[in-house]
């Protein structure tokens, strides 16, 4: 781990009650994060997002959140009113999600929507929030930022429309970013390139990362540590790239589950659940 | 030539043209591959590529000039007899999307049955569930009592129970998690074996590709880059510079490698 840590997380628990008892999304979660980039694997229902959807306060009802401890930059997040987690998202930590097609407004230009995201978190007039939301999108990459910034998301493709949702969430100069999926629905060439922009801010700002993703090739290959989740724990912790090393039969049979590129494999192997790992 | 010797399938010169108000896409110009009897073969590409454009010609949901597809020797355009619909079969993507929420699994399976009028719907019912490695329980099971992978399957045993010769499959795994990918992969790598099924593979992922095909295409904008082999695949040694750099890019990320072209 790089730096003091940004975030510190013991004990943390996800519960929504139901009529049949309690579904428990996320059991005893506990790990810190510096400023680094930290990749959370599993399959769907593993928690690996409602872990990240409780950093922001935003596990909808009637989901209940709690933590033995759960501090960013020391701030105890546990005892957040609503009004200082308004505070704390977007300017602190900001989250990007997988699909830019469902989490960007359909009906506002892309431009207006940044500007609003500034405007939000700081007193900025507005020729100089225009400026500044024109240097968050050449910032992403995007060469032709004038353009882009009229346009609605409707007239972009998959990977400027994840650019234009990174650029608005980073835009408040966050000093974490939970990314949930943020490649998974685009081409694997753009998806590096995603990275790349990823990994620059990562690298240039000092920004802490949260990386939630299904794909243990991109994470193993783009984060510095991971979290493996299944059935709401994290199972193991290893280095990302010893993601191939790892030692819990879950994660070793994940890895071993999905095709790979370099090798030919007659069959592949299926993961066969044992319920200790669940206990 | 016989129509034994002559392959399954085989795709010539294929142009797909989509017109809407002023504008025309040329979809897929000039694609050509023929895929052998009992033989499987990938098209992969990224979103655009045309990929499953391809396939839906093939299948004949798409009108294309006469002559550029052949099946079991015969030219076949859109318009498709009954047995030439029984020959070949569909597995999309979605399971979510491409199974009727309000039907069971039960309705779904005995439907394709009586279009084509095969007797001994119950038998073959239970045997196709068998097949597919869903249990009889699930017989009456609406699609929302089942998990993404069990719905997959039963989008499997809809196409089998015909005993179709071709199965064309449109990204049937992207769906799905890892376990659950590895699960249905194996399973069609097993019926296809078994049924000795002509089959072509669409998909953006290409070690799925790698894995279950024999030889694959590479499209990019509408066209084929180039023909390979599974081992060539993995080898890493195609021979155009677009499928050398969408193989580097799904062996991971790589900051030299992501740097800007």
């Amino acid at each position: 781990m790089s730096g003091p840590s940004l975030l510190d997380v013991d004990g943390l628990n996800v519960v929504y009650p139901s009529r049949g008892g309690v579904t428990r999304a996320v059991r005893d979660v506990r790990f810190t994060l510096g400023r680094e980039r930290l990749g959370i694997v599993g399959e769907s229902g593993s928690g690996k997002s409602t872990t990240g959807r409780a950093l922001l306060g935003l596990v909808p009802a009637p989901g209940q959140v709690s933590a033995r401890k759960m501090t960013f930059q020391g701030k105890d997040l546990t005892k957040l009113d609503a009004s200082q987690w308004q505070e704390l998202r977007g300017r602190r930590i900001s989250m990007v999600m997988q699909d830019p097609k469902y989490s960007l407004n359909p009906v506002k230009r892309i431009g207006a929507q940044i500007v609003e995201t500034i405007t939000l978190h700081d007193a900025a007039g507005t020729g100089q929030a225009r400026r500044r939301a024109l240097d968050m999108l050449s910032a992403v990459q995007i060469h032709d930022p004038e353009r882009v910034f009229n346009l609605f998301p409707h007239q972009l493709s998959g990977g400027m429309g994840q650019r234009a949702m990174i650029a608005m969430m980073l835009v408040a100069e966050p000093d974490l970013l939970i990314a949930d999926e943020p490649t998974s629905a685009l081409d694997v060439t753009v998806q590096n390139e995603v990275l790349r922009i990823l990994d620059d801010l990562v690298t240039g700002r000092g920004m802490g990362l949260i990386f939630i993703s299904h794909n243990l090739t991109v994470v193993s290959s783009f984060c510095d540590r991971v979290l493996v989740m299944y059935g709401g724990r994290v199972v193991e912790e290893c280095d990302a790239k010893a993601l191939d090393k790892a030692r819990h039969p879950y994660t070793r049979a994940l890895v071993a589950a999905a095709p790979r590129l370099d090798v030919k494999q007659h069959e592949l192997s299926v993961v066969v659940r044992d319920p200790a790992w669940l206990t | 030539m016989s129509v034994a010797a002559e392959p399954m399938i085989v795709v010539g010169n294929l142009d797909v043209t989509f017109a809407g108000g002023r504008s025309r896409t040329a979809a897929v110009q000039g694609v050509s591959f023929d895929v052998t009897r009992g033989g499987s073969f990938g098209i992969v590409g990224e979103s655009g590529s045309g990929k499953s454009t391809v396939l839906k010609a093939v299948a004949g949901l798409i009108d294309v000039r006469p002559g550029s597809i052949r099946i079991n020797g015969q030219v076949k355009g859109a318009k498709r007899t009954k047995a030439d619909r029984k020959l070949l079969q569909y597995v999309f993507q979605d399971p979510y999307g491409s199974l009727h929420p309000r039907q069971t699994v039960d309705r779904t399976l005995r439907e394709p049955l009586a279009i084509h009028g095969l007797g001994g719907a119950d038998e073959r019912i239970v045997a196709a569930l068998a097949d597919v490695g869903l249990d009889s329980r699930h017989r009456y099971s609406y699609p929302h009592q089942l998990s993404g992978g069990q719905r997959q399957r039963v989008a499997i045993a809809r196409a089998l129970i015909l005993s179709p010769s071709i199965l064309l499959l449109d990204e049937p795994t992207s769906a799905l998690d890892v376990s659950v990918q590895a699960e249905i992969l194996n399973l069609l790598a097993e019926l296809r074996k078994a049924r000795s099924l002509t089959t072509i593979f669409v998909s953006h992922d290409l070690a799925v590709i790698a894995h279950f095909c024999e030889r694959a295409a590479i499209m990019r904008e509408g066209r084929i880059v180039e023909t390979v082999s599974a081992q060539t695949l993995r080898d890493g040694d195609a021979g155009q510079p677009y499928s050398r750099s969408l193989i580097a890019a799904s062996r991971g990320y790589q900051r030299a490698r992501a740097a800007s072209p």
